[in-house]
């Protein structure tokens, strides 16, 4: 980009996305292996007393929609794989947002034989919300500080660095 | 989702749905064969929820053991963590105290409200009656406050624990309660005229995967599956654990046996537990909540039945006198109902088939278990124990 017009035109662009991204962002969610605790209470969020699309949050069915990718529960050997698939298929700039104790670390199923641990063994994770299960107002407060760091500079920091290789999406049928 | 490929001719199309899929919240995978729109056969993969709690709880002690399996699933919690306590103090002989008791049962029946009214909204949902879901959220926030205000959360509620309950319940609690009641009896009254008046819902309901009696016995369903197909079974009256046989519930049944009755069943049930919750509460006796629990309980085995929101819960614990159990078996209500699902599939339009699923309420967070899809070593469908254990050590060497 040496025209500087071009950049000018590029970054307002950018500027842009972001801001409707911000007032819009439309998430996806997905279980890997949770009690349906955390579940529940996602869902509670987009119910009358909580009603997140007040934020311009919206759950929506297909991966190739979304922005913003909430997952629930401890990843499983089973869904380990689907889980790196969803995350492939979501545009870029993608955010991951994880819900719950199993989310971030494996919780009460640490050490069980199928569980994997964390969403952060598996895909890079922007946001933890903490809770078995987190409140739907903890929720809340999660999503709109992950859209506040948007805010600020465009990008969250991610706190893990993504440990996705080439190699750990094996094609599957 | 994949897109079917062209099938040559005299084939059927296959439709892949799941595990991540907009109609359904949890992980399954249904494949489905058609013939134009009428479904032809289905089957079914499970297991992307199975973490292996059986196999954990051997390496936990008695008390953490009951976190663990009450983490089984968040909605019904209470009645996962009942069976355990239930069965474990059997197995040291002691018993909970009538206090104890009359709340389990109050906590249980608080459980089956919050889970029948997610359920309703649930289906609704499914139906595209996104409105009814809404309603029915909004009034289900009002029992989660109960429960939260009697618990300390709003899931996963950890009111047990072994040998009796740990909170107590007050005037004030008792108060706030009857006065949920009110209300929610109110809308729950309304909700029963929606779902057998509202045209359009009962064009998705009325007549849609009928289950005759004879049906629902050979599958073995459970639950409110069974009740709207006329089969009387609910473990709170066949075999009254906690406090039921001293605040006896009614049995609710219909007999069409198709979605609108499994609707019925659930919405009236509603009506029993509110009847149920004001008599514990009109007669809850007095006495401490708790009895001291050995740390080491005796050897034995013993199994524990328990009415889920879903149908029947069952427990089977072993122990061997030490401070951890030998093996907890849980076999929870949607497994039997799922496979009424496979079978009232055939013949019927494929989109009624999220409807069908939904209306055995099922939970897969309960359901996935191991199951041995391939067998290498050509051992035959029956696996015994030594060869199972054999399999285990050889999987992780
Ligand atoms: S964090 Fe708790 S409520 Fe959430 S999925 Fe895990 S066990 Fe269930």
């Amino acid at each position: 980009m040496n025209n500087p017009l071009e950049h000018t035109w590029q970054s307002v662009m950018d500027q842009l996305k972001t801001w409707a991204r911000i007032n819009s962002p439309w998430a996806i969610h997905f279980n890997s292996g949770s009690c349906n605790g955390c579940d529940i209470e996602i869902l509670a969020t987009l119910t009358p007393r909580y009603d997140m699309e007040r934020f311009g949050v919206k759950l929506q069915g297909s991966p190739r929609h979304a922005d913003i990718l909430i997952c629930t529960g401890p990843v499983t050997r089973q869904a380990r794989e689907r889980l790196i698939r969803i995350y492939e298929q979501m545009p870029e700039p993608k955010f991951v947002v994880a819900v719950g104790s199993c989310a971030l670390t494996g919780g009460a199923f640490q050490g069980c034989y199928n569980v994997m641990g964390g969403i952060d063994q598996v895909i890079p994770v922007d946001a933890y919300i903490p809770g078995c299960p987190p409140r739907p107002e903890a929720i809340i407060d999660g999503l709109v500080k992950l859209l506040g760091s948007l805010k600020a500079d465009g990008a969250p920091e991610r706190a893990s660095e993504p440990p996705l290789a080439a190699s750990v999406l094996e094609p599957s049928s | 989702m994949q897109v079917p490929i062209m099938p040559a001719k005299g084939e059927k199309f296959i439709i892949p749905i799941g595990p991540q899929h907009p109609a359904l919240k949890e992980p399954g995978h249904f494949e489905f064969s058609v013939d134009g729109e009428v479904v032809t056969g289905a089957s079914l993969r499970l297991g992307y929820v199975h973490r292996g709690i059986e196999k954990g709880t051997e390496g936990r002690n008695w008390v953490q053991t009951l976190y663990l399996l009450e983490r089984i699933c968040g909605i019904c919690s209470h009645v996962h963590a009942t069976a355990y306590c239930l069965g474990v103090e059997r197995l040291a002989g002691v018993e909970a105290p009538p206090r104890a008791q009359a709340i389990r049962s109050l906590v249980a029946e608080l459980e089956r409200i919050h889970s029948h009214l997610l359920w309703l909204g649930v289906a609704a949902h499914e139906a595209g009656f996104d409105m009814l879901f809404m309603h029915s959220w909004r009034d289900r926030e009002i029992v989660m406050n109960l429960l939260e205000g009697l618990t300390g959360n709003r899931v996963n509620y950890s009111a047990n624990v072994l040998g009796g309950v740990k909170c107590d319940i007050d005037a004030r609690q008792t108060d706030a309660i009857l006065a949920g009641l009110e209300h929610l009896e109110d809308r729950t009254r309304h909700y029963l005229t929606v779902v057998t008046s509202d045209v359009m819902f009962l064009r998705r309901t009325r007549g849609i995967g009928v289950m005759t009696k004879d049906v629902a016995e050979k599958l073995g369903v459970v639950g409110p599956t069974a009740r709207a197909s006329g089969v009387a079974r609910d473990v709170r009256l066949n075999a009254p654990y906690a406090a039921y046989d001293r605040y006896p519930v009614e049995l609710i049944t219909a007999t069409a046996g198709d979605l609108e009755a499994r609707f019925i069943v659930r919405v009236q049930e509603l009506f029993e537990t509110y009847r149920v919750i004001r008599a514990i509460l009109a007669d809850l006796p007095e006495g401490e909540l708790t009895v001291r629990m050995p740390r080491r309980i005796k050897e034995g085995e013993t199994i524990s039945r328990v009415e889920a929101p879903r149908g029947e819960l069952f427990y089977f614990i072993k122990s061997n006198g030490s401070d951890t159990a030998e093996r907890v078996k849980v076999r929870t209500p949607t497994l039997p109902n799922m496979a009424s699902v496979l079978t009232l599939a055939v013949g019927h339009q494929l989109a009624d088939m999220p409807m069908i699923l939904a209306g055995i309420d099922p939970c897969f967070s309960c359901n996935d278990r191991m199951i041995v899809v391939r067998d290498p070593a050509g051992r035959g469908a029956h696996w015994t124990w030594d060869d199972l254990r054999e399999y285990g050590i050889e999987y992780y060497r």
